[in-house]
C-alpha cells in the first residue's frame, strides 16, 4: 500500500429542485417577512464608477422551452477589473416565474489581466443536477487576447459566450442548455 | 492559490434520465475544463451585519410563533479539501414543512402549509468552520416524476465559499430514511459511499433532552493549493 492521500472530498452536488427562491431569494416569490430583502439584489451600489449596462436573457431547455423556475448568480469585476470588495460584483438573477427573463442592471466590467471584460454565470434550477458554470462577453470587445476564448478548440461554438447590444447600453445574452446553439458550460 | 479541479464522477452526471427533468436541462456537449482564474478564484464576501437574530431559527423567524413538527438541530462544519474550516461561508437553507408542504405558490400538494412556518434560514459559518440551524424535521412528499415517486425528508443547502469556483448547492438526507435508496435526485449519484455522504446521522450527545434531537451534517467544498513552482500568465 502506499501512503493515504488525505484529502477530504467536496460533497456531491444536488438539483437545487423547484423550490430554490425559498431559500436564496424569498421576498421575489412572496415569502416576504423573514428577511429583510433578499441577498443579491444588485452587484453595486447606484454610485459604483462606470458605464451602466442593462443584460437580459432566457434560460432555454433543449425543446426550446424557457426556464421559468432558473436561478442564475453573476459575479464580475468593477469598471476597473477589480474584483469586490464584500459582495461588489455578485448578484442574484431569479427569472420572471411567467415569462422565464432574467435581469442585470449593472455596470460594464473592465479587462482582467489579459481576460477580456466578462461576467461568471452560474446557474441552477429543477433538472440541473449541478449548477453550471458559463461566461458572458461583450460583442464588439477585443476579444483576440483573452486565454479563456483561446483555448476553446470548437470556435462555431464562441458566439453562444457573447451578448449582443440590443440597445444604447443594452445587452441580450441568452442561454441554451442543450442543442443547437448549445452554450458553452466550463469545469473550471 | 489554486483551485483544486472538480472531481465530477464524484457528483452527479448532467445527463440523468430516472430524474427526467434533466434529459431536457442536461447539455449534450462535454463541460469544457480549464483551470480557474482569478474570476473563479474570487468571490462575494458576506458580513454578520446583513443577518438577523432568528435567520438561523425556522421554528421562530416566520412569525414568531412556533411551528409544527419534530424539532431539531442540524449543526456541522464547513470545510475545504484539505480539512481546513471555512469560516464566514454563507450557509443557506430551505426545505419543506413537517408534511412535506413548501410555501411556494407552486406547491399544490395537498398536506396544508404550517400558518408559522416559513422554511428557510441562513447563517454566517464560525472560524471553525461551524454553523448550526433549529428547526422541524421536513415530511417527505410525492412529485411528478415516476408514477409514484416520493422524496426521501430533506434540507436543501447552498454554500458560498470564499471564491465563485466554489459555489455549491446541495441536499442533506436523514439517518435510516428508506425513501433515499428509493430516490431517482439522490440517486443520480453513481456511488453508494458518495451519496452516504448526504446522510446526516442523529447524534444523541447533541441533542437537547426534552426539547431537540440533532443532526450533523458536514460540507466540504473545493480545496486550494499552493501555487509554488508556477509561473502562470497574469489573469489566468
Amino acid at each position: 500500500m502506499v501512503q493515504p492521500l488525505e484529502y477530504l472530498k467536496e460533497t456531491p452536488s444536488q438539483t437545487a429542485g423547484p423550490y430554490v427562491h425559498i431559500g436564496t431569494t424569498p421576498n421575489f416569490i412572496g415569502n416576504a417577512g423573514i428577511y429583510p430583502e433578499d441577498l443579491g439584489l444588485k452587484p453595486f451600489p447606484d454610485d459604483v464608477a462606470g458605464e451602466k449596462i442593462k443584460v437580459t436573457g432566457i434560460v432555454y431547455d433543449g425543446t426550446g422551452t424557457p426556464l421559468r423556475d432558473v436561478l442564475l448568480e453573476s459575479w464580475q469585476a468593477d469598471a476597473s477589473g477589480t474584483y469586490g470588495p464584500g459582495i461588489q460584483g455578485w448578484a442574484r438573477l431569479p427569472a420572471n416565474q411567467d415569462t422565464g427573463v432574467w435581469t442585470l442592471e449593472t455596470v460594464k466590467p473592465g479587462a482582467v489581466g489579459k481576460m477580456a471584460p466578462h461576467i461568471a454565470l452560474w446557474i441552477v434550477a429543477r433538472g440541473i443536477n449541478v449548477g453550471l458554470q458559463t461566461r458572458m462577453y461583450f460583442d464588439g470587445d477585443d476579444l483576440t487576447t483573452d486565454p479563456v476564448l483561446a483555448r476553446i478548440e470548437h470556435k462555431i461554438r464562441v458566439p453562444t459566450l457573447i451578448a449582443k447590444s440590443d440597445g444604447p447600453g443594452s445587452w441580450r445574452f441568452d442561454i441554451h442548455l442543450q442543442g443547437d446553439g448549445e452554450t458553452i458550460f466550463f469545469d473550471m | 492559490m489554486t483551485l483544486h479541479p472538480r472531481t465530477r464522477d464524484q457528483h452527479p452526471p448532467a445527463y440523468a434520465p430516472g430524474y427526467k427533468t434533466s434529459v431536457p436541462r442536461s447539455p449534450k456537449q462535454a463541460l469544457l475544463a480549464m483551470g480557474a482564474t482569478a474570476t473563479e478564484q474570487t468571490g462575494p464576501v458576506f458580513g454578520h451585519s446583513m443577518l438577523g437574530e432568528l435567520d438561523s431559527n425556522l421554528i421562530l423567524n416566520f412569525t414568531g410563533e412556533p411551528a409544527v413538527g419534530e424539532r431539531i438541530v442540524v449543526y456541522g462544519r464547513v470545510l475545504d479539501e484539505n480539512g481546513r474550516p471555512v469560516p464566514n461561508a454563507l450557509v443557506e437553507v430551505w426545505q419543506a414543512n413537517a408534511g412535506g408542504r413548501y410555501r411556494h405558490k407552486k406547491d399544490g400538494y395537498l398536506a396544508p402549509l404550517d400558518p408559522n412556518f416559513g422554511g428557510c434560514g441562513r447563517v454566517l459559518t464560525g472560524e471553525d468552520g461551524s454553523y448550526e440551524f433549529l428547526t422541524v424535521k421536513p415530511g417527505a412528499y410525492p412529485w411528478p416524476n415516476g408514477p409514484n415517486d416520493w422524496r426521501p425528508a430533506h434540507i436543501h443547502y447552498s454554500l458560498c465559499g470564499p471564491s465563485f469556483g466554489q459555489r455549491l448547492i446541495t441536499q442533506m438526507y436523514f439517518e435510516g430514511d428508506p425513501l433515499i435508496a428509493r430516490c431517482p435526485i439522490a440517486n443520480t449519484i453513481a456511488n453508494k459511499a458518495d451519496l452516504d455522504r448526504l446522510v446526516a446521522p442523529l447524534d444523541m450527545n447533541r441533542a437537547r433532552p426534552l426539547d431537540f434531537l440533532a443532526y450533523k451534517f458536514d460540507i466540504v467544498l473545493r480545496g486550494n493549493r499552493q501555487t509554488m513552482f508556477e509561473n502562470k500568465p497574469e489573469g489566468m
